[in-house]
């Protein structure tokens, strides 16, 4: 049994909900990281999604954008960050960690020696934002093959029909978008997320987590009541930003974010 | 003149799911799907309708102006000695370059979408005022994104586009130049997809983009097609395009892809040169990759981060190339070259000393390779250059290396 199903089940039997946060590798450098990762764990988080920095982020708002920007000027690569999960395996075998970024930088160094170096390190799901099921035949099977989940994003224009294949497709959790949008941007609508969520709920049985426009207890909260798990990211990574110039108040500080909406989520 | 490019060249590429060979795709998130597949079917279904076609063909030929002229320039061949160099002017385009076939195109469908606001994304600023230009002919709302060092360098056209109404935004992430300024058009695009058209400005991006920008852009090579069997009684032996995203190139190419006689020239832009990696060749100097929702070659470093680019052109400094020209790379069917920022320049003096036609800095990439490459072939040879805009735009960079302020 893949860690990301043995953690939904656990969350499952004692009936709590996922909280899922997303930081950027190397952001805003790369001695944080692990010690980011073991604070974030420690107050409360159930996954981990780790950001693999990418000079075009595409689908990200300003705030993800800086933090690649950051990590960047360390020259942190996809092989970093897989060091990085290695690491933080050491000491932590249970928490599940699923790599999120964008196509090239796997491209660029194979998918084969990409999906044995994750594997090998304990990743154990990879999320990539431009490939949609129909450019992923092959990776996604290759990946799967090697034990690594395949999560795939699922938004509000996705059609009845889009969102069958991607519950086909998906492996681990299934990520709903909540916003049109990008990262970072407005304020979700909670009934709409409801709505959508109960369609899904019909087609698959893999856990439904949603992600985008959540920034405080409140819509973690509201948000855990109607799916499966909750992924922050910008509110995350936007006090990063503001930490940049004293980096050892970061795993503390962002850590007690995430301690709050944990409270609010199981209150 | 037909939306519709030839049958045989049609089924080889893109296939149903907008792959040239192992190029193209759709690779974005899921969030652009539901636009781009809405695009597609609209497009498939007006490429296809004749009172569609008939409103491309009618404002081509009475708001562009074409047919352009394809030019005999005599004392540019004779100082060259060699091959006879035809000009196939898109400078005398409306606007001013060849980006206004595809501005036409791109807003009927935005027109018959019905989506009030046009967003694009621009270099040299010629496909920013293109698409100004037809937003406002057709009163629909216009946003320009723009790297911010490209805002600077081409200052005239940041004007040009206010003064047609135009909201220009400059990109200050990434690079500052036209990848981030299309990173830039692709996130307001997500988010304002409901009533929003994106005009793409080149041959590249996610499918269906880089068949739809190439279908509306084959006017240049069908149009030359005809005119060198007019004038010249036969067809050329080489045609030649500068490369930047690929879509004047494609244009000229894709109606000679069958007619394995005429050589297919892209010229990239090599910069300080090739070999100092400050240059935006791609094609001659890079490798597949996968970026703005396409695979292609890309300039990147091992890591698969996009690396900075150089050109002296503007509209050249593009990390990425449209991905029917990898395809034609690979098939060996075109052959891909680079010309760096000081032949480039000389050129830019040389036609218009000799001819008394201002090049625009791009163009003037393809002209510096067809005076190289003609020098060396016998007179009854002829070679068409694709001569995509005028150099008005590129004036104050060129002062600027002379050392003249105004
Ligand atoms: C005059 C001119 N030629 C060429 C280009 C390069 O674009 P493409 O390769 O799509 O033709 C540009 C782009 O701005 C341009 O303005």
């Amino acid at each position: 049994m893949s860690r990301l199903h043995k953690r939904f089940e656990s969350l499952k039997a004692s009936k709590r909900k996922a909280l899922i946060p997303y930081v950027t590798a190397g952001d805003p450098n790369p001695q944080v990281t692990l010690p980011l990762m073991h604070a974030l764990v420690g107050a409360g988080a159930d996954v981990i999604e780790l950001g693999v920095p990418f000079s075009d982020p595409m689908a990200d708002g300003p705030v993800i954008q800086l933090a690649c920007e950051r990590a960047l000027k360390h020259h942190v690569r996809l092989l970093d960050v897989i060091d990085m999960v290695a690491e933080f395996r050491k000491t932590d075998t249970d928490t599940p960690v699923v790599l999120m970024g964008y196509l090239n930088p796997i491209e660029a160094i194979g998918y084969e020696r990409f999906a044995e170096a994750a594997l090998a390190a304990g990743v154990d799901g990879v999320l990539t934002v431009d490939l949609p099921p129909e450019e992923a035949v092959e990776t996604s099977k290759l990946f799967r093959d090697k034990g690594l989940d395949t999560i795939y994003l699922m938004s509000p224009a996705t059609s009845t029909a889009r969102l069958k294949q991607i519950c086909e497709f998906g492996s681990g959790y299934l990520y709903y978008v909540s916003v049109k949008g990008v990262t970072g941007s407005a304020a979700l609508n909670v009934d709409e997320v409801a709505d959508k969520i109960n369609q899904v709920r019909g087609m698959t049985d893999l856990p439904l987590a949603v992600g985008f426009g959540i920034r405080d207890p409140q819509s973690a909260r509201a948000i855990a009541d109607v799916a499966d798990g909750v992924i922050v990211g910008s509110v995350l990574v936007n006090r990063i930003a503001e930490l940049a110039d004293s980096p050892e108040l970061i795993p503390e500080q962002v850590g007690q974010l995430i301690a709050n909406m944990r409270s609010a989520m199981d209150a | 003149m037909s939306i519709q490019t030839d049958q045989t060249a049609k089924q080889i590429f893109p296939d149903a799911r907008g792959h040239f060979g192992p190029y193209g795709g759709r690779f974005v998130s899921e969030t652009l799907i539901g636009a781009l597949e809405e695009l597609e079917a609209v497009y498939e279904k007006l490429s296809a309708d004749p009172s569609f076609q008939a409103e491309f063909d009618r404002d081509l030929a009475h708001y562009v102006g074409r047919p352009s002229p394809l030019y005999h320039a005599e004392r540019l061949s004779e100082k060259v000695g060699g091959a006879q160099i035809y000009l196939k002017r898109e400078d005398l385009n409306h606007t001013g370059a060849h980006k206004v076939n595809n501005t036409i195109g791109q807003a009927l469908l935005a027109k018959f979408m019905g989506k009030p606001r046009v967003i694009a994304e621009t270099g040299a600023g010629q496909h920013g005022v293109a698409s100004a230009t037809v937003a406002a002919r057709l009163g629909l709302e216009c946003k320009v994104y723009m790297g911010a060092e490209d805002v600077k360098r081409q200052a005239l056209n940041v004007y040009r586009m206010r003064l047609l109404g135009a909201e220009v935004i400059p990109v200050t992430s990434g690079t500052k130049t036209l990848k981030d300024a299309m990173n830039e058009a692709m996130r307001d695009w997500v988010t304002n997809v409901d009533n929003t058209f994106y005009i793409i400005g080149t041959a590249a991006g996610p499918h269906p983009y880089p068949k739809l920008v190439r279908d509306f852009q084959c006017v240049i090579g069908r149009e030359t097609k005809q005119q060198s069997l007019a004038q010249i009684g036969r067809l050329p032996d080489a045609v030649i395009a500068c490369v930047g995203g690929g879509s004047n190139a494609i244009g000229m190419f894709h109606p000679f892809i069958e007619d394995t006689t005429v050589r297919m020239i892209g010229v990239e832009a090599g910069g300080h040169g090739l070999a100092t990696g400050q240059h935006a060749a791609p094609l001659s100097d890079g490798r597949p990759g996968v970026l703005h929702g396409m695979r292609t070659y890309l300039m990147e470093d091992d890591a698969g981060q996009i690396l900075p680019t150089h050109s002296v052109s503007a509209g050249l400094d593009y990390p990425g190339v449209g991905p029917e020209h990898a395809w034609l790379k690979d098939l060996g069917r075109a052959e891909y070259v680079a010309i760096d920022d000081s032949e480039a320049l000389d050129a830019f003096r040389t036609l218009t000393q000799v001819e008394g036609i201002m090049p625009a800095l791009e163009s003037s990439h393809a002209i510096a390779y067809a005076m190289k490459m003609a020098k060396e072939m016998p007179k009854d040879k002829v070679l068409v250059v694709n001569l995509s805009g005028r150099g008005d735009k590129d004036i104050h960079t060129v002062a600027d290396i002379d050392g003249i302020t105004f």
